[in-house]
């Protein structure tokens, strides 16, 4: 029973994910979309914890959930002039089936070509203090690299929506 | 006992202090509102109208729960649900003693901010759902202040977690034990570096929990009540169980943070083995120090603009952190 509880909350936490994806793309409503993409955020951080992954679940539910998905949410409601149109017509077509369809066959066939080269786990999960240091010393460079490009878009977008004056 | 059984009794007791804060706060409110504005607040019901609250939870319990025909349904009906089940979690890292918390995390402080960073999407989904225009306004308020407040409130309390060297509440309390030359109790808020820290806490504090002064996403006058126009009986009374339970987290974050959790100032660790409960009391009785605080503010100061809000975020705040977490560390890095 001990063994099987991860297996169990796996599947659930998987079923919740790839669900609210799929419903995310189903649903007519724009808004209930957003909510979809919220749930799905919410299930992967769940998969980071059964992980281990307690700082990354974390800052997924903080970062993704609590704020990329508020933003969304935010600018969906702020752009809908009138709110009959959140529902969308949904037109599918026999061009975007086959799209579907051949990256569905372009992912199945990468993901069992693959053939991963797995290091050795460690027993136990590093905490967030080991984590830490290892982000702030032996990848520090691609961590400021990653930060700097962050800075670059923040810039960027305040220059885009800079008005008149600029 | 089984850790199984030793869980389901946590979960229950974080349950009862949930509900009976918000009993007591309420009352809490209405009194302190009362004599603020020279008053009594309630006198009728009870004894010092004691019973008011309890009367007025049976009232909310056996209301009419009213869905106006134009809702979106399922997200009227969930968004109660994803305000209060967020704040009820936020109660599983705070450390009630040593090692007494519900869960003995080592990230509590983020798992603390994650969870309560959900509860504004509660209300933007209320707003949204009630199709209601001024309940879509105080939804869309609400979402703005989180976004905008969320980063100073986390910069804020960096300082604090650098110093004590851990992000487990515990361990912050931990830290925060002994005195300076013999007399000065070693909380943070004794620090003068963490003097301007805990000012940006505190705005940023209140302005996530929606008080007065920064409750734009349901002013009254404005947009009538905002996101909980729409809500009535039990939902709404979830809602603002919510509302009141965040405030009892953030403010034990508060004494957690600066005023040494459940230490008392100079008592000598026997005591709290000697009387088990000492340490729950004494971090209880902060944490209501720190609401009547908050009560005081709410009732005296006048609700702030939407855009003196933003700019005070965005162009005071996040910087002022940004700048404290630099000295901090430079600070730390030369007298440590």
């Amino acid at each position: 029973m001990t063994e099987q509880l991860p297996a169990i909350t796996f599947y659930v936490l998987s079923f919740a994910a790839l669900g609210g994806a799929v419903s995310m793309m189903a649903t007519r409503n724009v808004v209930h979309a957003a909510f979809w993409l919220l749930e799905v955020m919410l299930a992967t951080a769940g998969i980071y914890l059964l992980l281990s992954a307690e700082f990354l679940a974390l800052v997924q539910v903080l970062v993704y959930a609590g704020a990329v998905a508020v933003l969304t949410l935010f600018v969906i409601m702020l752009t809908l002039r009138r709110r009959e149109d959140a529902v969308r017509p949904y037109p599918v077509g026999w061009g975007s089936l086959a799209l579907a369809a051949l990256l569905t066959g372009i992912v199945l066939v990468a993901i069992t070509r693959f053939e991963p080269t797995l290091a050795a786990l460690p027993e136990a999960a590093p905490g967030v203090e080991a984590f830490g240091r290892e982000m702030f010393s032996t990848w520090m460079l691609p961590f400021e690299i990653a930060s700097l490009v962050l800075l670059v878009a923040l810039v960027g977008a305040v220059w885009w929506a800079g008005g008149e004056d600029r | 006992m089984s850790p199984t059984l030793a869980i389901i009794i946590r979960l229950l007791a974080i349950l009862i202090l949930m509900l009976t804060n918000g009993v007591m706060m309420i009352y809490m409110l209405r009194k302190v509102l009362g004599h603020l504005h020279i008053r009594l607040g309630p006198v009728h019901v009870g004894p010092y109208g004691l019973l008011q609250t309890p009367m007025d939870v049976l009232k909310l319990l056996t209301k009419e729960d009213i869905t106006p025909r134009a809702v979106d349904k399922w997200l009227f009906f969930l968004a109660p649900a994803v305000v209060a089940v967020p704040s009820l979690m936020a109660y599983a890292a705070l450390p009630f003693g040593d090692g007494l918390a519900a869960v003995g995390l080592e990230t509590g402080l983020l798992f603390t901010f994650a969870v309560l960073s959900i509860v504004p999407i509660g209300i933007l989904m209320a707003g949204w759902a009630s199709a209601n225009k001024w309940s879509l306004l105080g939804g869309m308020r609400a979402a703005a202040q989180q976004i905008a407040y969320e980063v100073p409130l986390l910069l804020s309390v960096l300082p604090a977690v650098m110093i004590a060297g851990t992000m487990s509440l515990g361990g912050i309390v931990e830290a925060q034990s002994g005195t300076w030359l013999a007399v000065i109790p070693r909380w943070f808020i004794t620090n003068p570096l963490l003097w301007p820290t805990f000012l940006i806490f505190a705005i940023a504090g209140l302005v996530e929990l929606n008080q007065t002064p920064f409750d734009l996403s349901e002013g009254e006058s404005e947009i009538v009540a905002g996101f909980a126009s729409e809500y009535s009986a039990m939902k709404f009374g979830l809602m603002f169980l919510a509302e009141f339970s965040n405030q009892f987290v953030l403010s034990a974050l508060g004494v957690t943070l600066f005023f040494g959790g459940w230490m008392l100032p100079w008592a000598p660790m026997s005591w709290y083995e000697a009387v088990p409960v000492l340490a729950p009391a004494v971090f209880i009785t902060k944490t209501y120090i720190g609401i009547f605080v908050m009560m005081w503010i709410r009732g005296t100061f006048p609700r702030v603009r939407i855009d003196q809000l933003m700019d005070l975020g965005w162009k005071r705040l996040i910087p002022a952190a940004l700048f404290l977490i630099v000295l901090t560390g430079v600070i730390h890095k030369v007298v440590v």
